[in-house]
């Protein structure tokens, strides 16, 4: 009776703690959201004496100057933050100018303007894109925005990192809590079985029952009654060398099967956060997959057509993940292999140029197939129409790539034999697709039967 | 009972004296062995830090190491480019059109780069003048990778700086202005107009500067003929494919005649359409490839050439021309007659180096008006003078040169007065060459200027009156060389390359107003002649008519030196015996002697490589008891000869009996024997050009028999047919006319139940069903096929097929995917020997030896043959590991990871195709060919594996080609247009004698060709249904 009472309290205190966590892990977040949306408000309200919404701004902002503009950061064009009031301090240029500028970039220079020129010279002679069809409104909103106080990133992030490292705390309070409990549950229940059972004893001893001893038996230990039937012997040893034949076999089938092989490359690329987070498709990098065998590293200078904007990550907006943070994987980390790639690709981030020293990545190549088997992406990635994934698998999902396909034969031969022949709308098939679906009295086929078995196709 | 025999098993032993066998008796070994030395000193061994146990203990972790670190996979690294060009994508050829003008060769062609890596030349078929690759230019893309370039200037044979080299040419330059003395260019024939044009600037600019025009092999007297007749130093230009006969005296056309290139309108002619075809005499004294397939072949002595040239012109001039053997008068009644018959549709051509001998040629060409004969738009690809060279060496001796500039040439290696040239090179006060090897010139000379190859560079060629031809570098230099133009430009001061230049040069004069980009991208140019407005017709016709009275005049003229040139030409005599010096199709004149390929390449003819030779007559050989003769494993041995001419001596020089040499007449090649600035290996034969007198190829010479036997790497041990019809099927065609197919190509008759029925009717498997999809043929037309073997080295490039060096080849152990057979008939035409085997009785041994023997005169026939691609393979079903098997699509597929090397695929093939690996042929010093250095292994084709030693390889028919024919369909989503399907044969086959394709495809060229009625298959009573077939060889034999 007391146990059961005792259980009955256990469980409640660790409903109550469980509850209490929740809590803990839940009030952050809405906190968070409350410090945000007065900051929204207080930008808005500012931006609106300027005749501009900044809400609107930074859409429009984003979807036309991000590429060569940042607020607080020159890139390939000058920084933009207040570039209204800076321009009318500094050089006594009104609003006109800008939307001229803005407009008609090349025009404007060509006409001999002055800080046109300068500022064309200063930045390489990279002609701006003319935007002629931005409304003075639009304009306005976007001076609104590059005019309204930056919504005050340190605080933001520093709100993130309690944010980040509250919810770690509580998570691994939580866990010891749990596992604690569990322990000291485990241990009173041992102890009782103890109690319980030499309380058991007790009452049979005062009883007088009498415990059933094992008796010893005389008989010949089974072990040597085995030794003794040589028949036995004989069928368990060929059992036996089979048995183990057939493990060394299948073992030594996977020497140089490299399934899961996932090095460490010289900068961390994360597929995940480049093909799962920003959804970039995977030709976008590995182009010539569509055109030749090779899928093909890309170059660095592909690399750089993002990346001359995208100079830190920022990370999810719930900012890094336990997991993550356990692995090291901080927006700090990732920013510095960004640097790395400038480092590689010898990108002057000040003055946003190349420098000409370049250091080509040495990367550490994961699949290799031997050279004595052809393979062709275009075959499989144009003419088959096949799925990166399907050999490559959860590539989106990878932090590390690594190899997800056994690139064996019989994993080749397989899909061949599995795999439909992509025929719709491809003049090639037309006839042979005919012919061949009338032989086989079907209407689909497979590689295999298209001749994707036979030995040349793939060894010469 | 007991014997008393004494055996002995050394010499010595008979010497009852010796010491070392008293010695013997008591010890095994004659000398001390200071084993106590080292074993007996226990101090020594006991102080030693290295105990028994602890070099056990090293030898096991050693191992256990070894073993360990082999268990983990090797670690690839990939780099890709920091900054992609955007053009190259990685896996995807480009192709670029381009030139090759190396002095010797000329040719409008495309170069295959793979990542930035030119692998493979191929022809330019935008082209109409050279637009195809022989042996040599399909091979020079491998030179390019020499490993024996010279990397950077030097001066007195140490490395120096561009800047310092420019300073001191342009001291030099400088310095010479008023000096008196000279400066001499001293080049091979550019043929561009580009390169004229600046060293013509050149010229004007330092004063006192001349240029001297070399070549190495002359045609200087075809060239003084041209330039006798119609005033400009160029070459006349033949279209074979307009005549239906060609009158041949020793114009070796198929070869380097002229610059070679003709072979492609030549075949066109030789095929036999609507019961049509060309007729080819020819005269000469080698063997040469030409003369191999002409239909009636003459042996004659080059002077005997002469007078019958000269006899014909007086036949067909109607005019009397004495001198010479009735034999002649005979021959050259018939041919006179056979001449007047074709009317303008003949054409004679003469290669003799006799200047009278090519004005009487040009003068017959213009009697008979031929239509194949072209003097207006002559060929501009050879430009040597050997008076003005003459000059130079007396000019360089007197010391009057002060600077020499020598490019595209050695004079030093091909000068027959080289040591002239040599004494005369230390008394210029500056020679600089232009050097791509460190060879004999680059020795001579004070520096050396490191050239760069034609693939690295810009230029320009007019081949031939209005054809014009671009050069543009498909790689970066891959050391630190420049080339000739740009050191000119760069010495003439200024900014400007030889880029600039020749695309300035070009839209100025050439182009009209036609895109450079296009130009540059077909690689080709034609310039149209202006065409005469309507209203110029007036004018036109006056100027006509003055032309005509000039011309008159000129007649007058030309009919004087005429009489003089065929007086010249019949008193020619013989004396003694005569030497032709001729180019190997596979050497020329040498330049590429440090090229492995072409060492490998076997001659057409005699089917010997890494060798250059005598060739002489049987009777000739027998009378200097010479002899050739197989050995035990095959190989072949010859005599060696010293040869003597003037008052110069070639000593040991091997011998090959030809058949079909003329008597009194031997042939020697030029090209081999370089010996410096040449990998060892590569260093073979012996340089015919100290025999060059006078830059005549024609010379008077003495043989003597030197001691020795020469080991010849020759792959053909049996030269004959021995009757054998099926394998070459040959025909007349009087006969091909008359008789039905099943005359003259009989299907082979095999017995079935005691009947005599068809071989193809008789089928032992089941047959595959391989209507659907494609299904890939071969055709090879053995009329068209002319033997030149430029498919062989493009197999070469293509498939990576190693080079296994003189041993191997003559252990029989060559590795060539394709080869080309080469027949002669023991009578003296094949169809003799069938009559001949056919009438032999039952046990007929005596007859078939004497079928062995080539006649002396051979009808000549070429196959080549790869792999067949059985329908039905023999190699198949003995293959114990399935490493060989069928495709749907025709192709005998090989998977080399699976041939466990039994070879008895190879045994089982009656073609004998496969070849096997017996060594490591890459990264192994024993074979230093290609494929042992980094820079070699750069021609490599990724697409296609390096086999390893062990396996059995052989003829894919280029399925990486086809493979990419297909997914390049697929890709576009559209079906394969007949032509697109290739193979490197048949890519590389000017002569249009190999077609590839699909036979599914009824509209295909090559399914027409499978019903034509010459079509047969190689030995097809073997069941075998191969997918390589072949046309039946008609000769043009009827004579008039």
């Amino acid at each position: 009776m007391k146990k059961l009472f005792n259980r009955v309290e256990f469980s409640k205190i660790f409903s109550l703690s469980l509850l209490l966590l929740s809590q803990l892990l839940v009030t952050p977040l809405f906190a968070q959201e409350e410090t945000a949306e007065p900051a929204e408000a207080e930008a808005t309200e500012a931006a609106a004496d300027l005749g501009g919404d900044p809400v609107k701004g930074k859409q429009l902002f984003n979807q036309n100057c991000a590429a060569c503009h940042a607020l607080n950061r020159k890139m390939t064009g000058p920084a933009l933050a207040n570039v209204e009031t800076r321009l009318y301090d500094d050089e006594g240029l009104d609003k006109e100018w800008l939307n001229a500028w803005i407009r008609n970039s090349a025009g404007m220079i060509a006409s001999g303007d002055a800080y046109a020129v300068r500022i064309y010279n200063e930045y390489n002679q990279a002609a701006m894109t003319a935007f002629p069809t931005l409304s003075d409104q639009d304009i306005d909103d976007i001076l609104a925005y590059t005019a309204a106080p930056p919504p005050a990133p340190v605080a933001t992030a520093a709100a993130a990192a309690d944010n980040g490292t509250g919810t770690g705390d509580s998570g691994g309070i939580s866990n010891q809590i749990i596992l604690g409990a569990l322990a000291v549950i485990f241990g009173l229940l041992v102890v009782m079985l103890f109690l319980v059972n030499r309380t058991l004893r007790r009452i049979a001893e005062a009883n007088g029952v009498e415990l059933a001893k094992e008796t010893a038996a005389q008989r010949t230990p089974i072990w040597k009654a085995f030794a003794q039937n040589q028949f036995l012997v004989f069928c368990s040893v060929v059992v036996l060398l089979l048995g183990s034949a057939y493990f060394a076999f299948a073992w030594m089938s996977q020497i140089g099967v490299d399934q899961g092989y996932a090095p460490i490359q010289p900068i961390h690329y994360s597929h995940k956060i480049h093909a799962g987070d920003n959804k970039i498709e995977c030709q976008y990098c590995h182009s010539s997959a569509r055109v030749s065998k090779h899928s093909g590293i890309p170059s660095l200078n592909v690399c750089m057509n993002c990346h001359k904007s995208i100079y830190e990550y920022t990370g999810n907006p719930e900012g890094p993940s336990a997991e993550d943070l356990a692995n090291g994987y901080t927006n700090e980390f990732y920013t510095n292999e960004i640097k790395k790639l400038y480092k590689a690709v010898g990108w002057d981030e000040e003055n946003q140029r190349y420098t000409g020293e370049s250091q080509p990545v040495e990367w550490v190549r994961i699949h290799n197939l031997p050279d004595f088997a052809y393979f062709n992406h275009a075959q499989h990635v144009t003419a088959g129409n096949i799925e990166c994934q399907t050999c490559h698998g959860p590539v989106e999902e990878m932090e590390i790539m690594y190899q997800y396909s056994p690139l064996t034969m019989g994993w080749c031969i397989n899909c061949h034999r599995e795999t439909e022949v992509q025929v719709a709308n491809n003049g090639y098939y037309k006839k042979i697709h005919d012919e061949l679906s009338k032989k086989y009295g079907v209407e689909k086929l497979t590689a295999a039967q298209m001749g994707g078995l036979e030995c040349g196709k793939c060894h010469y | 009972m007991a014997s008393n025999k004494k055996y002995w098993k050394s010499e010595a032993e008979l010497n009852p004296n010796d010491s070392i066998v008293e010695t013997l008796k008591q010890n095994e070994f004659v000398e001390h062995i200071p084993v106590d030395d080292f074993l007996g000193d226990k101090e020594n061994l006991e102080g030693s830090s290295t105990s028994r146990r602890d070099f056990l203990k090293y030898v096991g972790f050693s191992t256990a190491a070894a073993t360990m670190a082999a268990c983990e996979g090797p670690v690839h690294k990939s780099v890709p480019y920091v900054i992609q060009p955007e053009n190259i994508v990685p896996g995807v050829a480009n192709y670029y059109a381009t030139t090759i003008a190396d002095g010797f060769d000329f040719a409008s062609i495309l170069v295959k780069t793979r990542e930035g890596r030119p692998i493979k030349i191929e022809n330019n078929d935008r082209a109409k003048t050279l637009g195809g690759a022989n042996a040599r230019i399909n091979a020079s893309v491998l030179s390019l990778y020499d490993s024996k370039r010279v990397q950077g200037p030097m001066a007195g044979g140490e490395p120096i700086e561009w800047n310092i080299l420019d300073a001191t040419v342009k001291a030099k330059l400088a310095g010479l202005q008023n000096s008196g003395k000279q400066v001499v260019l001293l080049t091979q024939t550019y043929a561009s107009p580009s390169t004229d044009k600046l060293i013509g600037e050149f010229s004007q600019q330092f004063g006192n500067v001349s240029h001297v025009v070399y070549d190495a092999i002359s045609e200087d007297a075809a060239l003084n003929a041209y330039e006798a007749a119609y005033g400009e130093r160029a070459l006349a230009d033949y279209d074979f494919s307009k005549s239906d006969l060609i009158v041949s005296f020793d114009a070796d056309f198929l070869g380097d005649w002229q610059g070679g290139g003709y072979d492609s309108g030549y075949a066109k002619g030789r095929v036999p359409h609507e019961g049509k075809m060309s007729r080819h005499i020819h005269m000469e004294g080698n063997m040469s490839l030409t003369g191999a397939n002409a239909d009636t072949r003459v042996p004659m002595k080059p002077s005997e050439i002469k007078v019958a040239l000269a006899k014909l012109y007086g036949k067909l001039n109607g005019s009397t021309i004495g001198g010479g053997s009735s034999d002649i008068d005979g021959l050259v009644d018939a041919i006179a007659a056979e001449i007047r018959k074709a009317g303008s549709k003949a054409v004679v051509v003469c290669g003799l180096n006799d200047m009278n001998a090519q004005r009487v040629t040009l003068a017959i060409n213009e009697l008979l008006q031929s239509e194949a004969f072209d003097p207006d738009t002559p060929r501009y690809i050879r430009k040597g003078n050997a008076a003005q060279l003459n000059k130079l060496v007396a000019d360089m001796n007197a010391g009057r040169v002060g600077m020499l500039l020598i490019d595209g040439v050695n004079p030093m290696y091909s000068l027959p007065n080289a040591s002239d040239f040599a004494e005369g090179l230390a008394k210029v006060d500056v020679s600089i060459y232009f050097g791509f090897n460190n060879d004999e010139t680059a020795k001579a000379v004070t520096h050396v200027a490191a050239v760069s190859h034609y693939l690295e560079s810009w230029g320009d060629a007019e081949l031939k009156k209005g054809h014009y031809s671009l050069m543009q570098p498909v790689i970066r230099e891959l050391f630190d060389t420049r080339q000739f133009q740009n050191c000119l430009l760069t010495w003439m001061g200024g900014e400007r390359t030889y880029y600039d230049y020749v695309k300035e040069n070009w839209s100025v004069t050439i182009l009209n107003g036609t895109s450079w980009n296009k130009a540059l991208q077909d690689g080709v140019f034609e310039k149209v002649a202006p065409t005469v407005a309507e209203g110029d017709e007036v004018v036109a016709a006056t100027t006509v008519a003055e032309t005509e009275a000039t011309a008159t005049e000129e007649v007058v003229s030309t009919v004087s030196s005429i009489s003089a040139a065929l007086r010249a030409l019949a008193s020619s005599t013989s004396n003694g015996m005569e030497l032709t010096l001729y180019s190997k199709v596979g050497m020329g004149d040498g330049k590429q002697a440090n090229n492995p390929w072409l060492q490998e390449f076997p001659d057409p003819i005699s089917r010997v490589s890494w060798d250059n030779y005598i060739t002489i007559s049987k009777a000739d050989a027998v009378d200097l008891s010479l002899e050739n003769y197989n050995v035990a494993n095959g190989g072949l041995d010859g005599s060696y000869v010293n040869v003597t001419v003037g008052d110069t001596t070639v000593e040991n020089v091997p011998v090959i009996i030809q058949p079909g040499q003329a008597k009194g007449t031997i042939g020697l090649s030029f090209g081999y024997g370089r010996k410096e600035g040449m990998q060892e290996e590569m260093a073979t034969g012996v340089n015919a050009f100290p025999l060059y007198k006078d830059f005549n190829n024609v010379q008077a010479v003495s043989l003597a028999k030197a001691a020795g036997i020469h080991e010849f790497a020759c792959i053909q041990l049996h030269n004959t047919l021995m009757g054998r019809g099926d394998i070459i099927k040959e025909t007349t065609l009087q006969e091909f006319n008359t008789e039905d197919a099943h005359v003259w190509n009989p299907v082979p008759q095999v017995s079935l139940d005691h009947q005599e029925v068809p071989a193809t009717t008789v089928d032992l498997w089941e047959s595959f069903d391989r209507s659907i999809g494609h299904h890939f043929n071969m055709s090879i037309d053995l009329n068209a096929c002319t033997g030149c073997g430029a498919c062989v080295i493009a197999c070469h490039a293509e498939n990576n097929v190693p080079v296994v060096g003189k041993k191997e080849i003559r252990l029989s152990r060559d590795m060539h995917w394709l080869r080309i057979d080469r027949y002669y008939s023991s009578e003296e035409t094949f169809g003799s020997d069938v009559d001949e085997k056919e009438a032999a009785p039952e046990g007929y041994r005596g007859t078939m030896l004497s079928l062995e023997n080539p006649s002396e005169n051979p009808q000549v026939a070429f196959q080549p043959v790869m792999c067949q691609h059985c329908n039905h393979a023999p190699c198949e079903t003995v293959c114990p590991v399935a490493a060989t098997a069928h495709s749907r699509q025709g192709h005998n597929h090989m998977a080399y990871n699976r041939c466990v090397g039994t070879r008895y695929c190879a045994n089982n093939c009656p073609y004998k195709v496969r070849r096997f690996n017996w060594f490591l042929y890459n990264n192994n010093d024993e074979f230093n060919f290609y494929m042992n250095n980094d820079l070699g292994k750069m021609v490599l084709n990724p697409d296609v594996n390096v086999r390893s030693r062990g396996v059995m390889e052989k003829c894919s028919w280029c399925i990486q080609m086809t493979q990419k024919t297909i997914l390049d369909a697929k890709k576009e989503g559209r079906e394969v247009k007949d032509g697109e399907f290739q193979t490197a044969c048949s890519s590389a086959c000017n002569s249009g004698a190999i077609v590839f394709g699909d036979i599914n495809d009824n509209e295909s060229k090559v399914a027409k060709l499978k019903k034509d009625e010459r079509m047969y298959h190689l030995l097809e009573h073997v069941g075998t249904q191969p997918n390589v077939f072949y046309h039946v060889k008609v000769r043009n034999t009827n004579e008039a």
